[in-house]
């Protein structure tokens, strides 16, 4: 496991690790093209602990509002307070300034059990073809 | 795209925000071809709308159009239409893409002897919306002198005139002389009305569905003055931010033109129309407001409204208004509640505070 390598998860989260058994999470360019413009972010206490597939945080698309689940158990020990007033940030910068949280992993098996960035494009793009195929079928006189 | 009430459409083109922001400074391009479209016609179609509708349909000179609920015996509202006048025994009636099928029953079997005709299938319907639009709609039709047609007024003009040189009106009754008898001639008609659910300055178009070059024409000419097409995201927060009430979110069969804030459309001093008797008798246990909620968390449809840590109401719409950068909504709640008022809404669990507008209309353009 090196540093700075990063992983994601299905639910569209991305984990980079850093030293000290830290990682940095974040939401996939994926995911925020999917949501569309967010617009506010409820963001976790430092300090609290999850476990994996526990709602961390809430972003509020103009669509929708979605829970960011924890792709690893652990304790929160440092939060993105930019996000407070530019929740935007995701949108334009889901890898950089748009990190969410970081996390002290309590368990480093959940984090190799992650897809790597080429499983995770692969996971993508059956998505999209998924997705693709249902917009083929307008029966609108737009087509 | 998603599928809204059996049609697959854009939610959004470019962003949301982005075809909102547009639709306020420049002009948006909306195909709203989903909403219901029926032709009511024959002797008593005049009579049989003013009885079916709160508003009073009298009021309508040929080429006007009026909005009103349709209300049941209840006073509870069956829909809220746009009712266009061509003549005292043709009519437009637009309802609600949800409410289509249930309209069409509901005005048929209320009718004695005219004639309801679905024309949803065989029309398009396109908003050109925002305070460049009439620039957009003179380009195409130069000659019409656009900026003199009144909101809720509307023209019929050939659509073989559109984007054209030197094309001219044709006024109603020699429209209806040349076609009379000519079926492929209902197909050139084009109706040009100044209605919008925008907030904005606008039109709605209304032509045959196989002339679609409408879209890309429009969309061409438009370039000149920042067009964009725009989905049904935007037109969520531009209604939103205007005032304007969703059927099925802020309105429905359980809720009376008196408690939404529609009171203005139902007109009591008409002799007789379905749900007066309730309208005039039925108790006010709640009623519509707008709120803006004091933190950016978003309140949506079904959230619960707080007052003093008590259940008081719900949110029927929500959402991030781009224009004042605030997450604002609609709730319907006990009629003790004032503007100015701090309540809490609970979003997933956790309560935040909001504060009681003095209207719904969150935007008022200049």
């Amino acid at each position: 496991m090196s540093e700075g390598e990063i992983r994601f998860s299905k639910e569209h989260e991305w984990l980079a690790l850093k030293g000290g058994g830290i990682a940095t999470m974040g939401i996939s360019d994926f995911a925020q093209r999917q949501l569309g413009d967010i617009v506010s972010v409820d963001l976790p206490k430092v300090s609290s602990a999850y476990n994996r597939m526990q709602p961390l945080a809430i972003v509020d698309s103009v669509k929708s509002s979605s829970d960011i689940y924890s792709a690893v158990s652990g304790e929160v020990v440092e939060i993105n307070e930019e996000l407070i007033e530019h929740p935007e940030f995701i949108n334009q910068s889901p890898y950089e300034l748009g990190w969410i949280v970081k996390i002290k992993l309590s368990n480093m098996k959940e984090f190799e059990q992650l897809m790597s960035k080429k499983e995770y494009d692969v996971f993508i793009g059956e998505l999209e073809k998924g997705e693709q195929e249902s917009a083929g079928m307008r029966p609108d006189w737009r087509k | 795209m998603i599928n809204f009430h059996g049609w697959n459409m854009p939610l959004q083109y470019s962003g949301i925000i982005e075809e909102h922001v547009n639709t306020r400074h420049n002009v948006s391009l909306f195909d709203v071809s989903h909403m219901g479209r029926f032709e009511v016609q024959g002797d008593d179609a005049s009579d049989l709308l003013q009885m079916l509708l709160t508003n009073d349909v009298s009021k309508l000179d040929n080429n006007q159009a009026m909005y009103s609920p349709l209300c049941n015996c209840d006073g509870g509202i069956v829909d809220d239409v746009i009712i266009y006048r061509i003549n005292n025994e043709k009519f437009l009636l637009v309802v609600n893409a949800s409410n289509r099928t249930k309209d069409f029953l509901w005005v048929s079997s209320h009718s004695k002897s005219s004639i309801i005709k679905d024309i949803s299938d065989t029309t398009a319907l396109v908003a050109l919306q925002g305070p460049r639009a009439i620039d957009v709609l003179e380009s195409a039709l130069p000659l019409l002198k656009l900026a003199s047609l009144k909101p809720f007024s509307f023209i019929r003009v050939n659509i073989l005139d559109f984007g054209q040189e030197g094309l001219d009106k044709i006024e109603t009754e020699k429209w209806r002389k040349e076609t009379q008898g000519k079926q492929e001639d209902e197909k050139s008609e084009l109706v040009i009305s100044r209605t919008g659910y925008t907030g904005e300055d606008g039109f709605e178009l209304f032509f045959d569905s196989s002339r679609i070059d409408i879209w890309e024409k429009l969309m061409q000419i438009g370039t000149a003055f920042n067009i964009k097409p725009a989905g049904l995201g935007a037109r969520d927060t531009l209604r939103l931010e205007a005032g304007f009430m969703l059927y099925g979110s802020d309105m429905d069969e359980t809720t009376t033109p008196m408690e939404v804030p529609l009171k203005w459309t139902v007109k009591l001093e008409k002799p007789a129309f379905i749900g007066k008797q309730a309208l005039m008798t039925r108790p006010i246990t709640r009623k519509l407001l707008g709120f803006e909620v004091s933190e950016r968390r978003i309140a949506r449809h079904g959230n619960t409204i707080l007052i003093d840590g008590q259940p008081s109401g719900y949110v029927t719409s929500g959402n991030y208004s781009p224009t004042l950068k605030k997450s604002i909504g609609f709730c319907l709640v006990t009629p003790k509640v004032s503007p100015g008022q701090v309540i809490e809404i609970d979003i997933g669990g956790k309560k935040y505070k909001a504060t009681i507008s003095s209207s719904t209309r969150f935007y008022k353009r200049k």
